[in-house]
This record gives structure tokens, C-alpha cells and sequence, in this order.
């Protein structure tokens, strides 16, 4: 059919092929009727450019660029240098608007192809943009719609080329991209860690036939195989045996089948085993085998599942043979044939284990129906050198994994009257983010202590628990914008969006990757910013900084007349009650706004007597009674007293005994976490009144970076590039990590190749009593690298002992 | 001098679809043999050697018989039969019958129905059959058959110009120095085995895609129902109406990885649109079966050579029986595919090795045991 339109277009006038072109779509059943929800798809289509399309067989991708303007709380110190006055904040907070960059992608059926190059001609109001990048086998047959449209020429690319440049770009850009699909285990979904390096991997691409892509680099590939047996089979012989005509049921019949009466066993020609081979007698001898022999008829279930098996076990066995061949232990699997059904992910999996005794793994992407679209994204955008910076996935924006996609039951959902969409929205980064130089082994660190998606107790604690800390995240929200009336009705939107969030990770705890404290943090923060508030704490902080600055001389006074050995115990706590600070942790939240008076000292009182739930403190006095560190890497966490009166007479010590000091501080706002703007102020105003702290600075002796995160959580493999430079130049020998988020939820189990200090106190009661402890449970541990004796160390990184 | 086993020799190889049997005539019996032999005895050798074929589904391969053949101290025929498995029931009744176990000999049966039917063996004709592993008799049947010639010509055949399949041409060769070689072995399933020398094999992989996949979905599609028919529909067929062609989809070659416009990109792909489901053949259906599991095999013996460094393919099993379509695409597809480096092997006897593994089994007098 293809081939005729194609070779008889000249003949016709273009009237004519108007109208074949309307014969054509109409055989995709299109509802004309249909609106889309013009807030939810296709968002920010006003600042949109570098448009690029992959369509497929049955489902259109579409990505775009655009810039997003939101606010952003931005703090700015007072002219001090004048007499301190009384009541005057010390630095100011304004709103202002920053810009951005956003990728937008979004998958949904053929048949509405019209209907959505309708919405964004409408929409589209920038004109610069002259060009749509194309890919996919669908791409020439719309080719003439989307150009007349859209008024942009379709400039096509190389479909493999696209798919490669998709794939890479998720693997380098999307933590828990790939997964393990374990069919019967708790979680189906087992997601893998981001390996520092993602190359050299297998692709297999099952699409009608299956193509076997060696990737060695970002521009180096080569499609060392393949096989005419593939999706087109599957789904061809499929129709023909089962009278069947759309894919996705064809799956849905094996999926009740017995291949058993169909495929020939081992069994069926031994009677049992054979056990000098050692192949099961359940084993398939001969697919279809039974057919040639037996007069009686055959389910479609039943023919259907044989079907499956046979083509999954022979893709998977020549997947096996390549990755022996060229020495390949990751191989990733996409196509149609795989994209998100969990029937064809089972049976490729079965089929790889089978082959290869375990060795090697099936893994399979989140993102996989968008990989094509990214890469002719990416061929469209290559003067903006998108692979320059970092993105990350916005939570807010994308709908994740098995949410809503259009691939599963599209029948179904077109039937409903619901427009089925799926979307992802990625955001780039300021900052290029790498792994810490000082992890022990970057490819098995994982940050979050607890998976929630396997624990299910935990999972149902949390969810639970964010769902309660709703109300006044909201009502903080409002709060921290009183001059602006539409403030509660946004806040409503924010509760409206993360509530549907939980509740979608409620029953798909694998949307979004591992469901970890960590990510629900994140997501939150994600639709806070997505609801423009971008900093609900910033006045909070403002004050609480205000008021401990005030006790800091009197702090360091009384410190100072202390013992050596008192001193540094008296440290300890002071940072440790410091913590207990956290408007984070919705039990100290219930206090402080109860009792605002609420102190430090009363804050020490809370604490835990010694010995602590986890107690290393003496080994840490005993090391600091041995020579000065060089440099200590110290991960800040909460505003005001936290920082101000626990973090600063701490480091004030070490700058003391002769270590540097680098402060890492989230870029950009999260909870009541200190960022690095209000920290460099915060640091003025106590070097103004400190002189360690002073000469500290002004020696460079303290410095201040960013972390590259605005998470109150910590994944130390994606840090800011300039702060790995900063750890490596100063040979970073101690890394200090405080508080619940980045201590306990993640990091707890964090291998450094350095010593450590990770501290926290216990300030959710579930938590401490996971861990044995109670509230208030303190968590003091001091870790040295099994490698490292504390006494002599002359090392010189990366020689080898 | 010889310690004589006793006759009937037969030598049997029961796999899923097919039974193999051969069967030694021994054609230097003396007067007083003769005189001696038991009138059960003589009354199978004349069934066996006087038909052509047996009951409805029994058949003699006249051609492939190995006329004056010293085996173990005697001169005879050995004789080529095989039947469907799904007969093995009345093949027993019929021992039993003939009272075939007051011959006193041992029945040497290879392949998974030795162990699936012993009992019945048992049972029914009072029979105990001696069973040896498949592999091991199909590598020593092989070696043997090869080593005696085929009434003076060679066993081993290849393809001369393989690349054009329209002329390629038959070739008669030896098979001397046969090691390494990789031995595909395509029934009703496929084994792939690395043989280095007669005792030292491994079975490399499988595939459940075989003969038994090839006649099953034919049978399912078109309605046939012998792999005789099957074969005959796939000769006047053309795949290219059913399977998506590379250049169905690019309109010509994929140059960017090399693939030809004429390569198969999806086996069956033209069969996702209703209209051409609607318009196709039988015969189309059945070729495109035939090529689809060829090329199949071909790709993973391919793999294998190339995985165990080994260029020497040779390709037995009853799924190449006079089906030259499969022998020619498979030579094509080493050649091609390697550039030449592969080279692809057949044997006249195709799927009969087990069977005369199993007989030289028999053969082996406790002396040389």
C-alpha cells in the first residue's frame, strides 16, 4: 500500500492527494471530538523550539525545547558596613524570575497526529524555528501533513543513528533508567545503578525485524547483527494462525495460552528428562511440534503462546551468541515487541537467563519508547551541544512508568474517551554533575539506604507519612508568599499534583525508578517548584539565621573555656542538637510550632545520652588526638542554628588543628536546607565578627561550593564538576555528612575512600525504631577505608600501593 | 575367529517425529546357515528386503542403500527405513507378533524414544533394548558411513558457487581430517554440537526452531499434512509476497549497515496487514516457512562456528531430506555471511547416523568393548 501511494503520487494533483491523504488517516480511526487537556500536554508550547518527531507503527513521539520562566528565591545581603541595627533582617529575599531549559517529550497514538499538530499550530507563537527533525518508519507517511501543518520542512534522520543517541542520552541523564524485570518477585521492576560509564553495551532492537547494535561510544556504533524473526513475526504468523489483527491483543491471548499442547517437549520424546545433556524434560524440543502430528485443533491462547516462546527464546539465544562474541555483559532490549509489556519483557528474560546460566541479564529501559524522538532531538539541537550540560527528569512533568502510556490497552483508553498520553520533561541542569572523586567504587554505590519499592512496610510508612505532611507543606507554601492573592490557589494545585503523585507510586511504586525517601522528597520539591514556590522556607530560614547569629560569639565563648577533650565532645553535641533543627522531620516541625522558644539548649537536653545508637565517638577522639586532616569535605544541612551554632564552632576546630574546610551546600532551595547563596552570606557576617573564621577566608581556607543538588538528600555520584575539582586539588582527607537526609536516607551505607563522619539524629520515630532506637536516637558514625592506617598516610591518589 | 552377534542386526534411532531404522542383510550366508536359520529369521529379511514399503507409513530408502558391506566379519546390504514415531506403537505390536524375542538379539535403540518406549518394548514384546545416548551414536554413525563411501562415491557433498543459489552446483567431496567440525543436527529440533575428534564432542546449543517447527506451522497455515507436501507447496512458492523485504522498508539497501534491499528484514512482516493476509498463497506460506527456519539455523550455526572458531559446518537430520531449497540456502547463508570464510557440509545419509551409530553399537563384540 505504501509502495503504490508512493510511486503514483506524481500523477496526482495535490487536491487529490488531500484527499488520499484523508482516506489514509481515516483508517486510524481518529475522534475527532477529542480536546486535549491543554494544561497538562504539550505545556509551555509558547517558548518552544527545535521541534523533532518519531513516528512509529502506532504511536507518534514528539519532543521540543523550550525555555521556562519561574521563580526563584534569590537572597541578597544588606549593605552592612554600617552599625548593626536592631531588628533588620540580615539579608533580603526577592522573587525574580529565572529562565530555564526544559525538554519536552510526548508520546500518543497515530490516529491523533492531526489533532495534535492542530494544538501546536495554534500554540506555537516563536517562528525562528524553520525545521522538525523526523525518524521512524511512519515518518514520510505524515511527512506532508506535519510540513503543511506546522509549516516547518520534516528533515529526516537515520532511525538506528536516532535510537543510539536516545539511548545514550538517557543512560548518562536518567538514574534508574534500566531495569531487570523479575516477573514473580515483590517488585517486578528491579532498576539498575547509573554506571559512571555506560559504554560498551548491546542494543537490541526488536521492531518488526530485530537489529543487534554494538555501542562503543557516544559516536561509535556498529550493527553487528540481527534477525528476520523479530516483532513482524510474531505479530504476522500471529494474525494468520489466530485470526487476530492488533498486537497488543495477540499478547494479551498468549498470555492465557498453554504452549504445552503445541510445542513438542523434551518430554514428549524421552518421556522424561535428558539428563546426560542436562535438559529438562519441560524443556521445548521442537516448537509447533505437536501440530504437524496431532489432528486435533488448537486454542489461540494456546498457538499464540507458542508463538511468543518460540520468537523470545530465539531472540534471546542470538542476543546471547553477540554478547559472547564481542564480550558484552550489558544488553539492553527496546522495540515494540518490548516497549512496557511485561509478557514479552518475561519471555526475553526467561530466555537470557536460560542461555547464558545467569551471566549475562536483560535489561530493559524506562524510556525506551522515546529513545528515537531524543536522538532526533538531539541530531536537531547539536549546535546547542545538549550533551555539555546535565538534565535531569522532573518528576512534575513526567508521567512514569506504566502511568497512563498508550502502549498497554490503547482500545481500551480510546474507547473511555480520555486522550491517552505519556509524558517526560527533563530539565538541564546549571551544573555538569559527576560521581565525588572519593567513593571507594562509583559503579556499586547506591545512595538510598532503604528501596521502598521491595520494602513494602516501609513503602506504606512513607507514603503515609508524605500524605500526612501535606497539609502543611501547603499551608508553609501559602505562608511564604502573603503579598501574592493567587498564592492558596496554586498551593491547591501543588496538593491536587502530589497527592496524585503518591498515589500513582501508591500503586506503581516503579513509575519514577526505586521508590526511595530520597525520590519523594524530590518529587515534592519538583511540583512545589512546578506550582512557582520555588523557596516555601526562605522567610523561615531568614529569621531562624537572624536569631542564631546572634548567640554565636556567646557559643564560641563558652566553648573556648572548656578542655581540649571537653571541647571537642562539647562540638560533637552542639552539632548533633544543631540537627535536631529540622523542619524537615514533621516531629520537630510539631514542636517549634507549638514553642517557638523552643532552644538550643533545650535541643541538648532532647539528645540521646551517650552511648549513642551508634557510637564511634571514641575512635574519633583518639583520631584527633593523631595529626590534622588535610582537607575536610564537610555536607551542610539545615538553616539557622543547624549551621550557624553546630557546623561553624565545628569547623572553626578544624580549621584550628591546621585541615582545610570545604562547605558543600545545595545550589538551589530544598525544606529549610541552607543553599549556597544565604551560606556565603552567612559566612560573611560570622567572619565579621570571627577571626579564625576570617583569616580562614580570606587565606582561602574555607571554601564555599555547591553541591550541584537541590534535594535534601544526597547522591554522591551526581555532584557538581566543580566540587570534585575542589576535593581533588585540596586531597580531600574527611568527608562529613550530617543530618537524616543525606546521612541516614542516604549515604548510610555510602563506601568512602577516605575517612568519615556521618552524623544525625533520629527525629522520625518510625524510622528510630526500624533502626532499634528511639526518638531523638543519635547516630554517630566514624568510618576509616580498610585500606587507610590513620598513623602514616603520605597518599598520593590513583598510585598504586 | 569372529564371535558372531546374533542375527537380525538392526540398529534403531527413535526421535520426536521420525523412527530410523537399518538393517544389515547378510548376503555371504552359507548352505548350512541357511539350514540352521530359524524360519522367524528368514521370514524378516525377505518382509524387510522384498517391500519398499511397510503398512501405510513405513518406507524403504531404496536409494541410500550400502550394497556389499563388510561389517564384523560379514558381506551384506544395509538397508535404510524409517516411519513416522506416532507408529512406533504397532512397529512393537508387530515384534510381538513375529515373537521377535525368541531371536535372542539385542535391540541398540538411540534417541529420546529408547527411553520413552522401553517399557513398552518391555511389555508388549518381551524386549529389553540397550540404550546409547543420541549424540554419541550420530558422531560414530556418521564417521562410519562417511569412511565406507557411498557405494564408491563420496558421502559428503558441498555446494560449488554457493553464492547463487539459481546455479549452484553439488559437488561430490571427501570428508577426510573431519576435525574440528561444527555438526548441526536438524530434526524435529536442532542440536549444534563441536566435534573434535570420534569420543570428544560437546553440544554447543540448540534451537527448538527445526523440521518439526517447519511442518507444524505448515501444517497450521496451509492445511498439509506430510513434510513430502510441504516441501512440494514451498518449491512453487515466493516468500518475498510474505515476508518485509529491507527494501519494502527503505526502498532499496540500508547502506548504512549494509544490508542488501533483497534481505529479509521481518519473516512474515508483509502478513501484519490484513489485505495481503487475505490475498496470500499456500505455496507462498509454506516457502517463506521453509526460508524462515533455514535461515534461522543458518544464522545461529553461523554464530556457533564463529563462537568456537571452527570453519568446517556440516548439516545432517532428516529436515534437509530432498529439500535442496534449505541445503542451497544454508550454503549461501555460511558463505555469504562469513565472506566466504564458512563452509557448509552435507551428507547423503542425512538423518539416518543415529540409527547405524546405534547398529555398530550392536556390533561391538565384548573383546573390543
Amino acid at each position: 500500500m505504501t509502495r503504490l501511494s508512493r510511486g503514483t503520487r506524481p500523477m496526482f494533483t495535490s487536491k487529490m492527494a488531500a484527499e488520499c491523504q484523508r482516506v489514509d488517516r481515516s483508517s486510524h480511526s481518529m475522534d475527532k471530538s477529542i480536546t486535549l487537556p491543554a494544561d497538562e500536554i504539550f505545556r509551555n508550547l509558547e517558548n518552544a523550539k527545535r521541534f523533532a518527531i518519531d513516528i512509529g507503527g502506532s504511536l507518534t513521539k514528539l519532543a521540543y525545547y523550550s525555555t521556562v520562566q519561574h521563580k526563584v528565591a534569590k537572597v541578597r545581603s544588606f549593605d552592612h558596613t554600617a552599625k548593626e541595627t536592631e531588628g533588620e533582617p540580615l539579608y533580603e529575599i526577592s522573587m525574580q524570575e529565572e529562565v530555564t531549559a526544559r525538554l519536552h517529550f510526548i508520546k500518543f497514538e497515530n490516529a491523533y497526529i492531526e489533532t495534535c499538530l492542530d494544538f501546536i499550530k495554534d500554540h506555537l507563537v516563536n517562528t525562528e524555528t524553520k525545521v522538525i527533525k523526523a525518524t521512524g518508519g511512519g515518518a514520510h507517511k505524515f511527512k506532508d501533513l506535519i510540513e503543511k501543518k506546522l509549516k516547518l520542512r520534516v528533515d529526516k534522520e537515520d532511525e538506528m543513528t536516532c535510537l543510539i543517541k536516545g539511548c545514550n542520552f538517557v543512560l548518562r541523564n536518567i538514574p534508574h533508567e534500566a531495569f531487570v524485570y523479575v516477573k514473580h518477585a515483590d517488585s517486578e521492576f528491579r532498576f539498575q545503578n547509573t554506571h559512571p560509564d555506560i559504554f560498551p553495551y548491546l542494543l537490541i532492537n526488536i521492531g518488526s525485524g530485530v537489529s543487534i547494535v554494538k555501542v562503543e561510544s557516544e559516536d561509535k556504533f556498529e550493527r553487528v547483527g540481527g534477525s528476520s524473526i523479530g516483532g513482524g513475526t510474531f505479530w504476522g504468523l500471529g494474525a494468520l494462525l489466530t485470526k487476530t489483527k492488533r498486537f497488543d491483543e495477540l499478547l494479551q491471548l498468549a498470555s492465557k495460552g498453554q504452549h504445552t499442547s503445541v510445542d513438542m517437549l523434551v518430554k514428549d520424546i524421552y518421556g522424561g528428562s535428558y539428563g546426560s545433556l542436562g535438559l529438562t524434560g519441560d524443556l521445548i524440543a521442537s516448537s509447533f511440534g505437536k501440530s504437524a502430528t496431532a489432528d486435533n485443533e488448537f486454542s489461540k491462547e494456546d498457538m499464540a503462546k507458542s508463538l511468543l516462546h518460540m520468537i523470545s527464546n530465539d531472540i534471546g539465544q542470538l542476543a546471547c551468541l553477540y554478547a559472547r562474541l564481542h564480550n558484552l555483559t550489558r544488553v539492553y532490549f527496546g522495540g515494540f515487541f518490548i516497549r512496557g509489556h511485561p509478557v514479552t519483557m518475561h519471555t526475553i528474560t526467561y530466555s537470557i537467563n536460560f542461555f547464558t546460566k545467569g551471566e549475562v541479564q536483560a535489561l530493559f529501559l524506562r524510556h525506551e519508547g522515546y529513545l528515537g524522538t531524543i536522538g532526533a532531538f538531539l541530531k536537531g539541537a547539536e549546535e546547542d551541544n545538549p550533551n555539555q550540560y546535565s538534565w535531569g527528569e522532573n518528576y512534575a512533568g513526567s508521567s512514569g512508568l506504566m502511568s497512563v502510556s498508550p502502549d498497554l490497552n490503547p482500545m481500551q483508553r480510546t474507547r473511555s474517551g480520555t486522550f491517552p498520553f505519556d509524558m517526560l520533561e527533563m530539565d538541564r541542569l546549571e551544573r555538569q554533575l559527576v560521581n565525588l572523586p572519593l567513593l571507594q567504587d562509583p559503579s556499586s554505590y547506591i545512595p538510598d539506604t532503604v528501596d521502598l519499592s521491595e520494602d513494602a512496610l516501609a513503602r506504606e510508612y512513607w507514603l503515609y507519612c508524605f500524605e500526612e505532611a501535606l497539609d502543611g507543606v501547603v499551608k508553609r507554601a501559602v505562608a511564604s508568599q502573603p503579598d501574592l492573592p493567587e498564592a492558596a490557589e496554586r498551593a491547591e494545585k501543588f496538593r491536587h499534583k502530589y497527592r496524585h503523585k503518591l498515589q500513582t507510586l501508591r500503586q506503581q511504586p516503579f513509575a519514577y525508578g526505586s521508590l526511595t525517601v530520597r525520590s519523594l522528597l524530590d518529587t515534592r520539591e519538583h511540583c512545589l517548584n512546578e506550582f512557582n514556590f520555588p523557596d516555601p522556607y526562605s522567610k523561615i530560614k531568614q529569621r531562624e539565621n537572624d536569631i542564631a547569629l546572634k548567640y554565636f560569639q556567646k557559643a564560641i565563648k563558652s566553648l573556648e573555656e572548656l578542655s581540649w577533650e571537653q571541647r571537642q565532645f562539647a562540638l560533637v553535641r552542639g552539632l548533633l542538637a544543631g540537627n535536631v533543627f529540622d523542619w524537615g522531620a514533621k516531629a520537630v516541625s510539631d514542636v517549634l510550632e507549638s514553642d517557638p522558644e523552643f532552644g538550643f539548649e533545650q535541643a541538648k537536653r532532647q539528645l540521646e545520652e551517650r552511648p549513642w545508637l551508634v557510637d564511634a565517638y571514641d575512635q574519633w577522639l583518639e583520631r584527633l588526638k593523631g595529626p590534622p586532616h588535610k582537607c575536610a569535605l564537610f555536607f551542610v544541612d539545615n538553616s539557622g542554628i543547624d549551621i550557624i551554632l553546630g557546623v561553624f564552632p565545628f569547623i572553626r576546630e578544624l580549621l584550628c588543628r591546621g585541615t582545610e574546610v570545604v562547605l558543600a551546600s545545595n545550589s538551589s532551595p530544598a525544606l529549610n536546607d541552607v543553599t549556597n547563596s544565604e551560606l556565603q552570606i552567612l559566612t560573611q557576617r560570622i567572619a565579621a565578627m570571627d577571626l579564625v573564621i576570617q583569616s580562614a577566608v580570606k587565606e582561602d581556607r574555607l571554601t564555599l561550593v555547591q553541591s550541584g543538588s537541590s534535594s535534601p538528600c544526597l547522591d554522591l555520584s551526581r555532584l557538581d564538576k566543580e566540587l570534585a575539582g575542589v576535593v581533588r586539588e585540596r586531597h580531600t582527607d574527611l568527608v562529613v555528612i550530617e543530618g537524616m537526609g543525606r546521612a541516614i536516607h542516604t549515604n548510610y551505607y555510602a563506601m568512602l575512600s577516605c575517612e568519615s563522619l556521618k552524623m544525625a539524629v533520629i527525629k522520625n520515630s518510625w524510622l528510630a525504631d526500624r533502626l532499634g532506637g528511639k526518638l531523638f536516637s543519635v547516630v554517630f558514625k566514624y568510618e576509616v577505608p580498610p585500606s587507610h592506617k590513620t598513623t602514616t598516610q603520605d597518599h598520593v591518589p590513583g598510585t598504586p600501593s | 575367529s569372529f564371535i558372531y552377534c546374533t542375527f537380525p542386526w538392526f540398529g534403531m534411532d527413535i526421535g520426536g517425529t521420525l523412527v530410523k531404522l537399518v538393517y544389515f542383510e547378510p548376503k555371504d550366508i552359507t548352505a548350512e546357515e541357511e539350514q540352521e536359520e530359524v524360519e522367524n529369521l528368514k521370514s524378516i529379511r525377505r518382509y524387510l528386503t522384498s517391500n519398499v514399503a511397510y503398512g501405510k507409513t513405513g518406507v524403504r530408502d531404496v536409494h541410500l542403500e550400502l550394497r556389499n558391506l563388510s561389517m564384523c566379519g560379514r558381506t551384506g546390504n544395509l538397508h535404510f527405513i524409517r516411519f513416522p514415531t506416532q507408529a512406533m506403537h504397532r512397529f512393537i505390536q508387530m515384534g510381538s507378533d513375529k515373537n521377535f524375542s525368541s531371536l535372542h538379539t539385542t535391540l541398540c535403540a538411540t534417541g529420546g524414544g529408547a527411553y520413552k518406549f522401553e517399557n513398552d518394548f518391555r511389555t508388549m514384546a518381551d524386549l529389553e533394548l540397550l540404550k546409547l545416548d543420541e549424540l554419541d551414536c550420530l558422531i560414530h554413525g556418521l564417521l562410519y558411513v562417511d569412511s565406507v563411501s557411498f557405494n564408491g562415491q563420496p558421502e559428503c557433498y558441498f555446494f560449488e558457487n554457493p553464492s547463487d543459489t539459481q546455479n549452484s552446483v553439488k559437488t561430490p567431496c571427501s570428508l577426510a581430517d573431519p576435525f574440528p567440525m561444527l555438526l548441526v543436527n536438524i530434526g524435529s529440533g536442532v542440536s549444534i554440537l563441536a566435534v573434535y575428534s570420534k569420543d570428544h564432542y560437546k553440544r554447543v546449543t540448540g534451537t527448538s526452531l527445526g523440521g518439526g517447527t517447519f511442518l507444524g506451522l505448515c501444517c497450521l497455515l496451509t492445511g498439509c499434512e506430510t513434510f513430502e507436501e510441504a516441501l512440494d507447496m514451498a518449491s512453487r512458492g515466493d516468500s518475498s509476497n510474505v515476508d518485509k523485504l529491507v527494501k519494502d522498508i527503505y526502498g532499496g539497501d540500508y547502506e548504512r549497515f549494509g544490508l542488501q534491499g533483497s534481505a529479509v528484514a521481518s519473516s512474515f512482516g508483509h502478513m501484519m496487514s490484513k489485505e495481503k493476509r487475505d490475498s496470500i498463497s499456500k505455496e507462498d506460506l509454506a516457502r517463506a516457512m521453509l526460508v524462515t527456519i533455514t535461515n534461522n539455523i543458518g544464522s545461529i550455526a553461523r554464530m556457533c562456528a564463529v563462537n568456537e572458531k571452527i570453519e568446517r559446518v556440516v548439516f545432517v537430520g532428516n529436515f534437509l531430506r530432498i529439500n535442496t531449497v534449505s541445503t542451497k540456502l544454508l550454503a549461501y547463508a555460511m558463505d555469504f555471511w562469513s565472506k566466504g570464510q564458512l563452509k557448509a557440509l552435507f551428507l547423503e545419509h542425512e538423518g539416518y547416523f543415529g540409527a547405524v551409530g546405534a547398529l555398530l553399537e550392536l556390533l561391538k563384540s565384548p573383546e573390543e568393548a
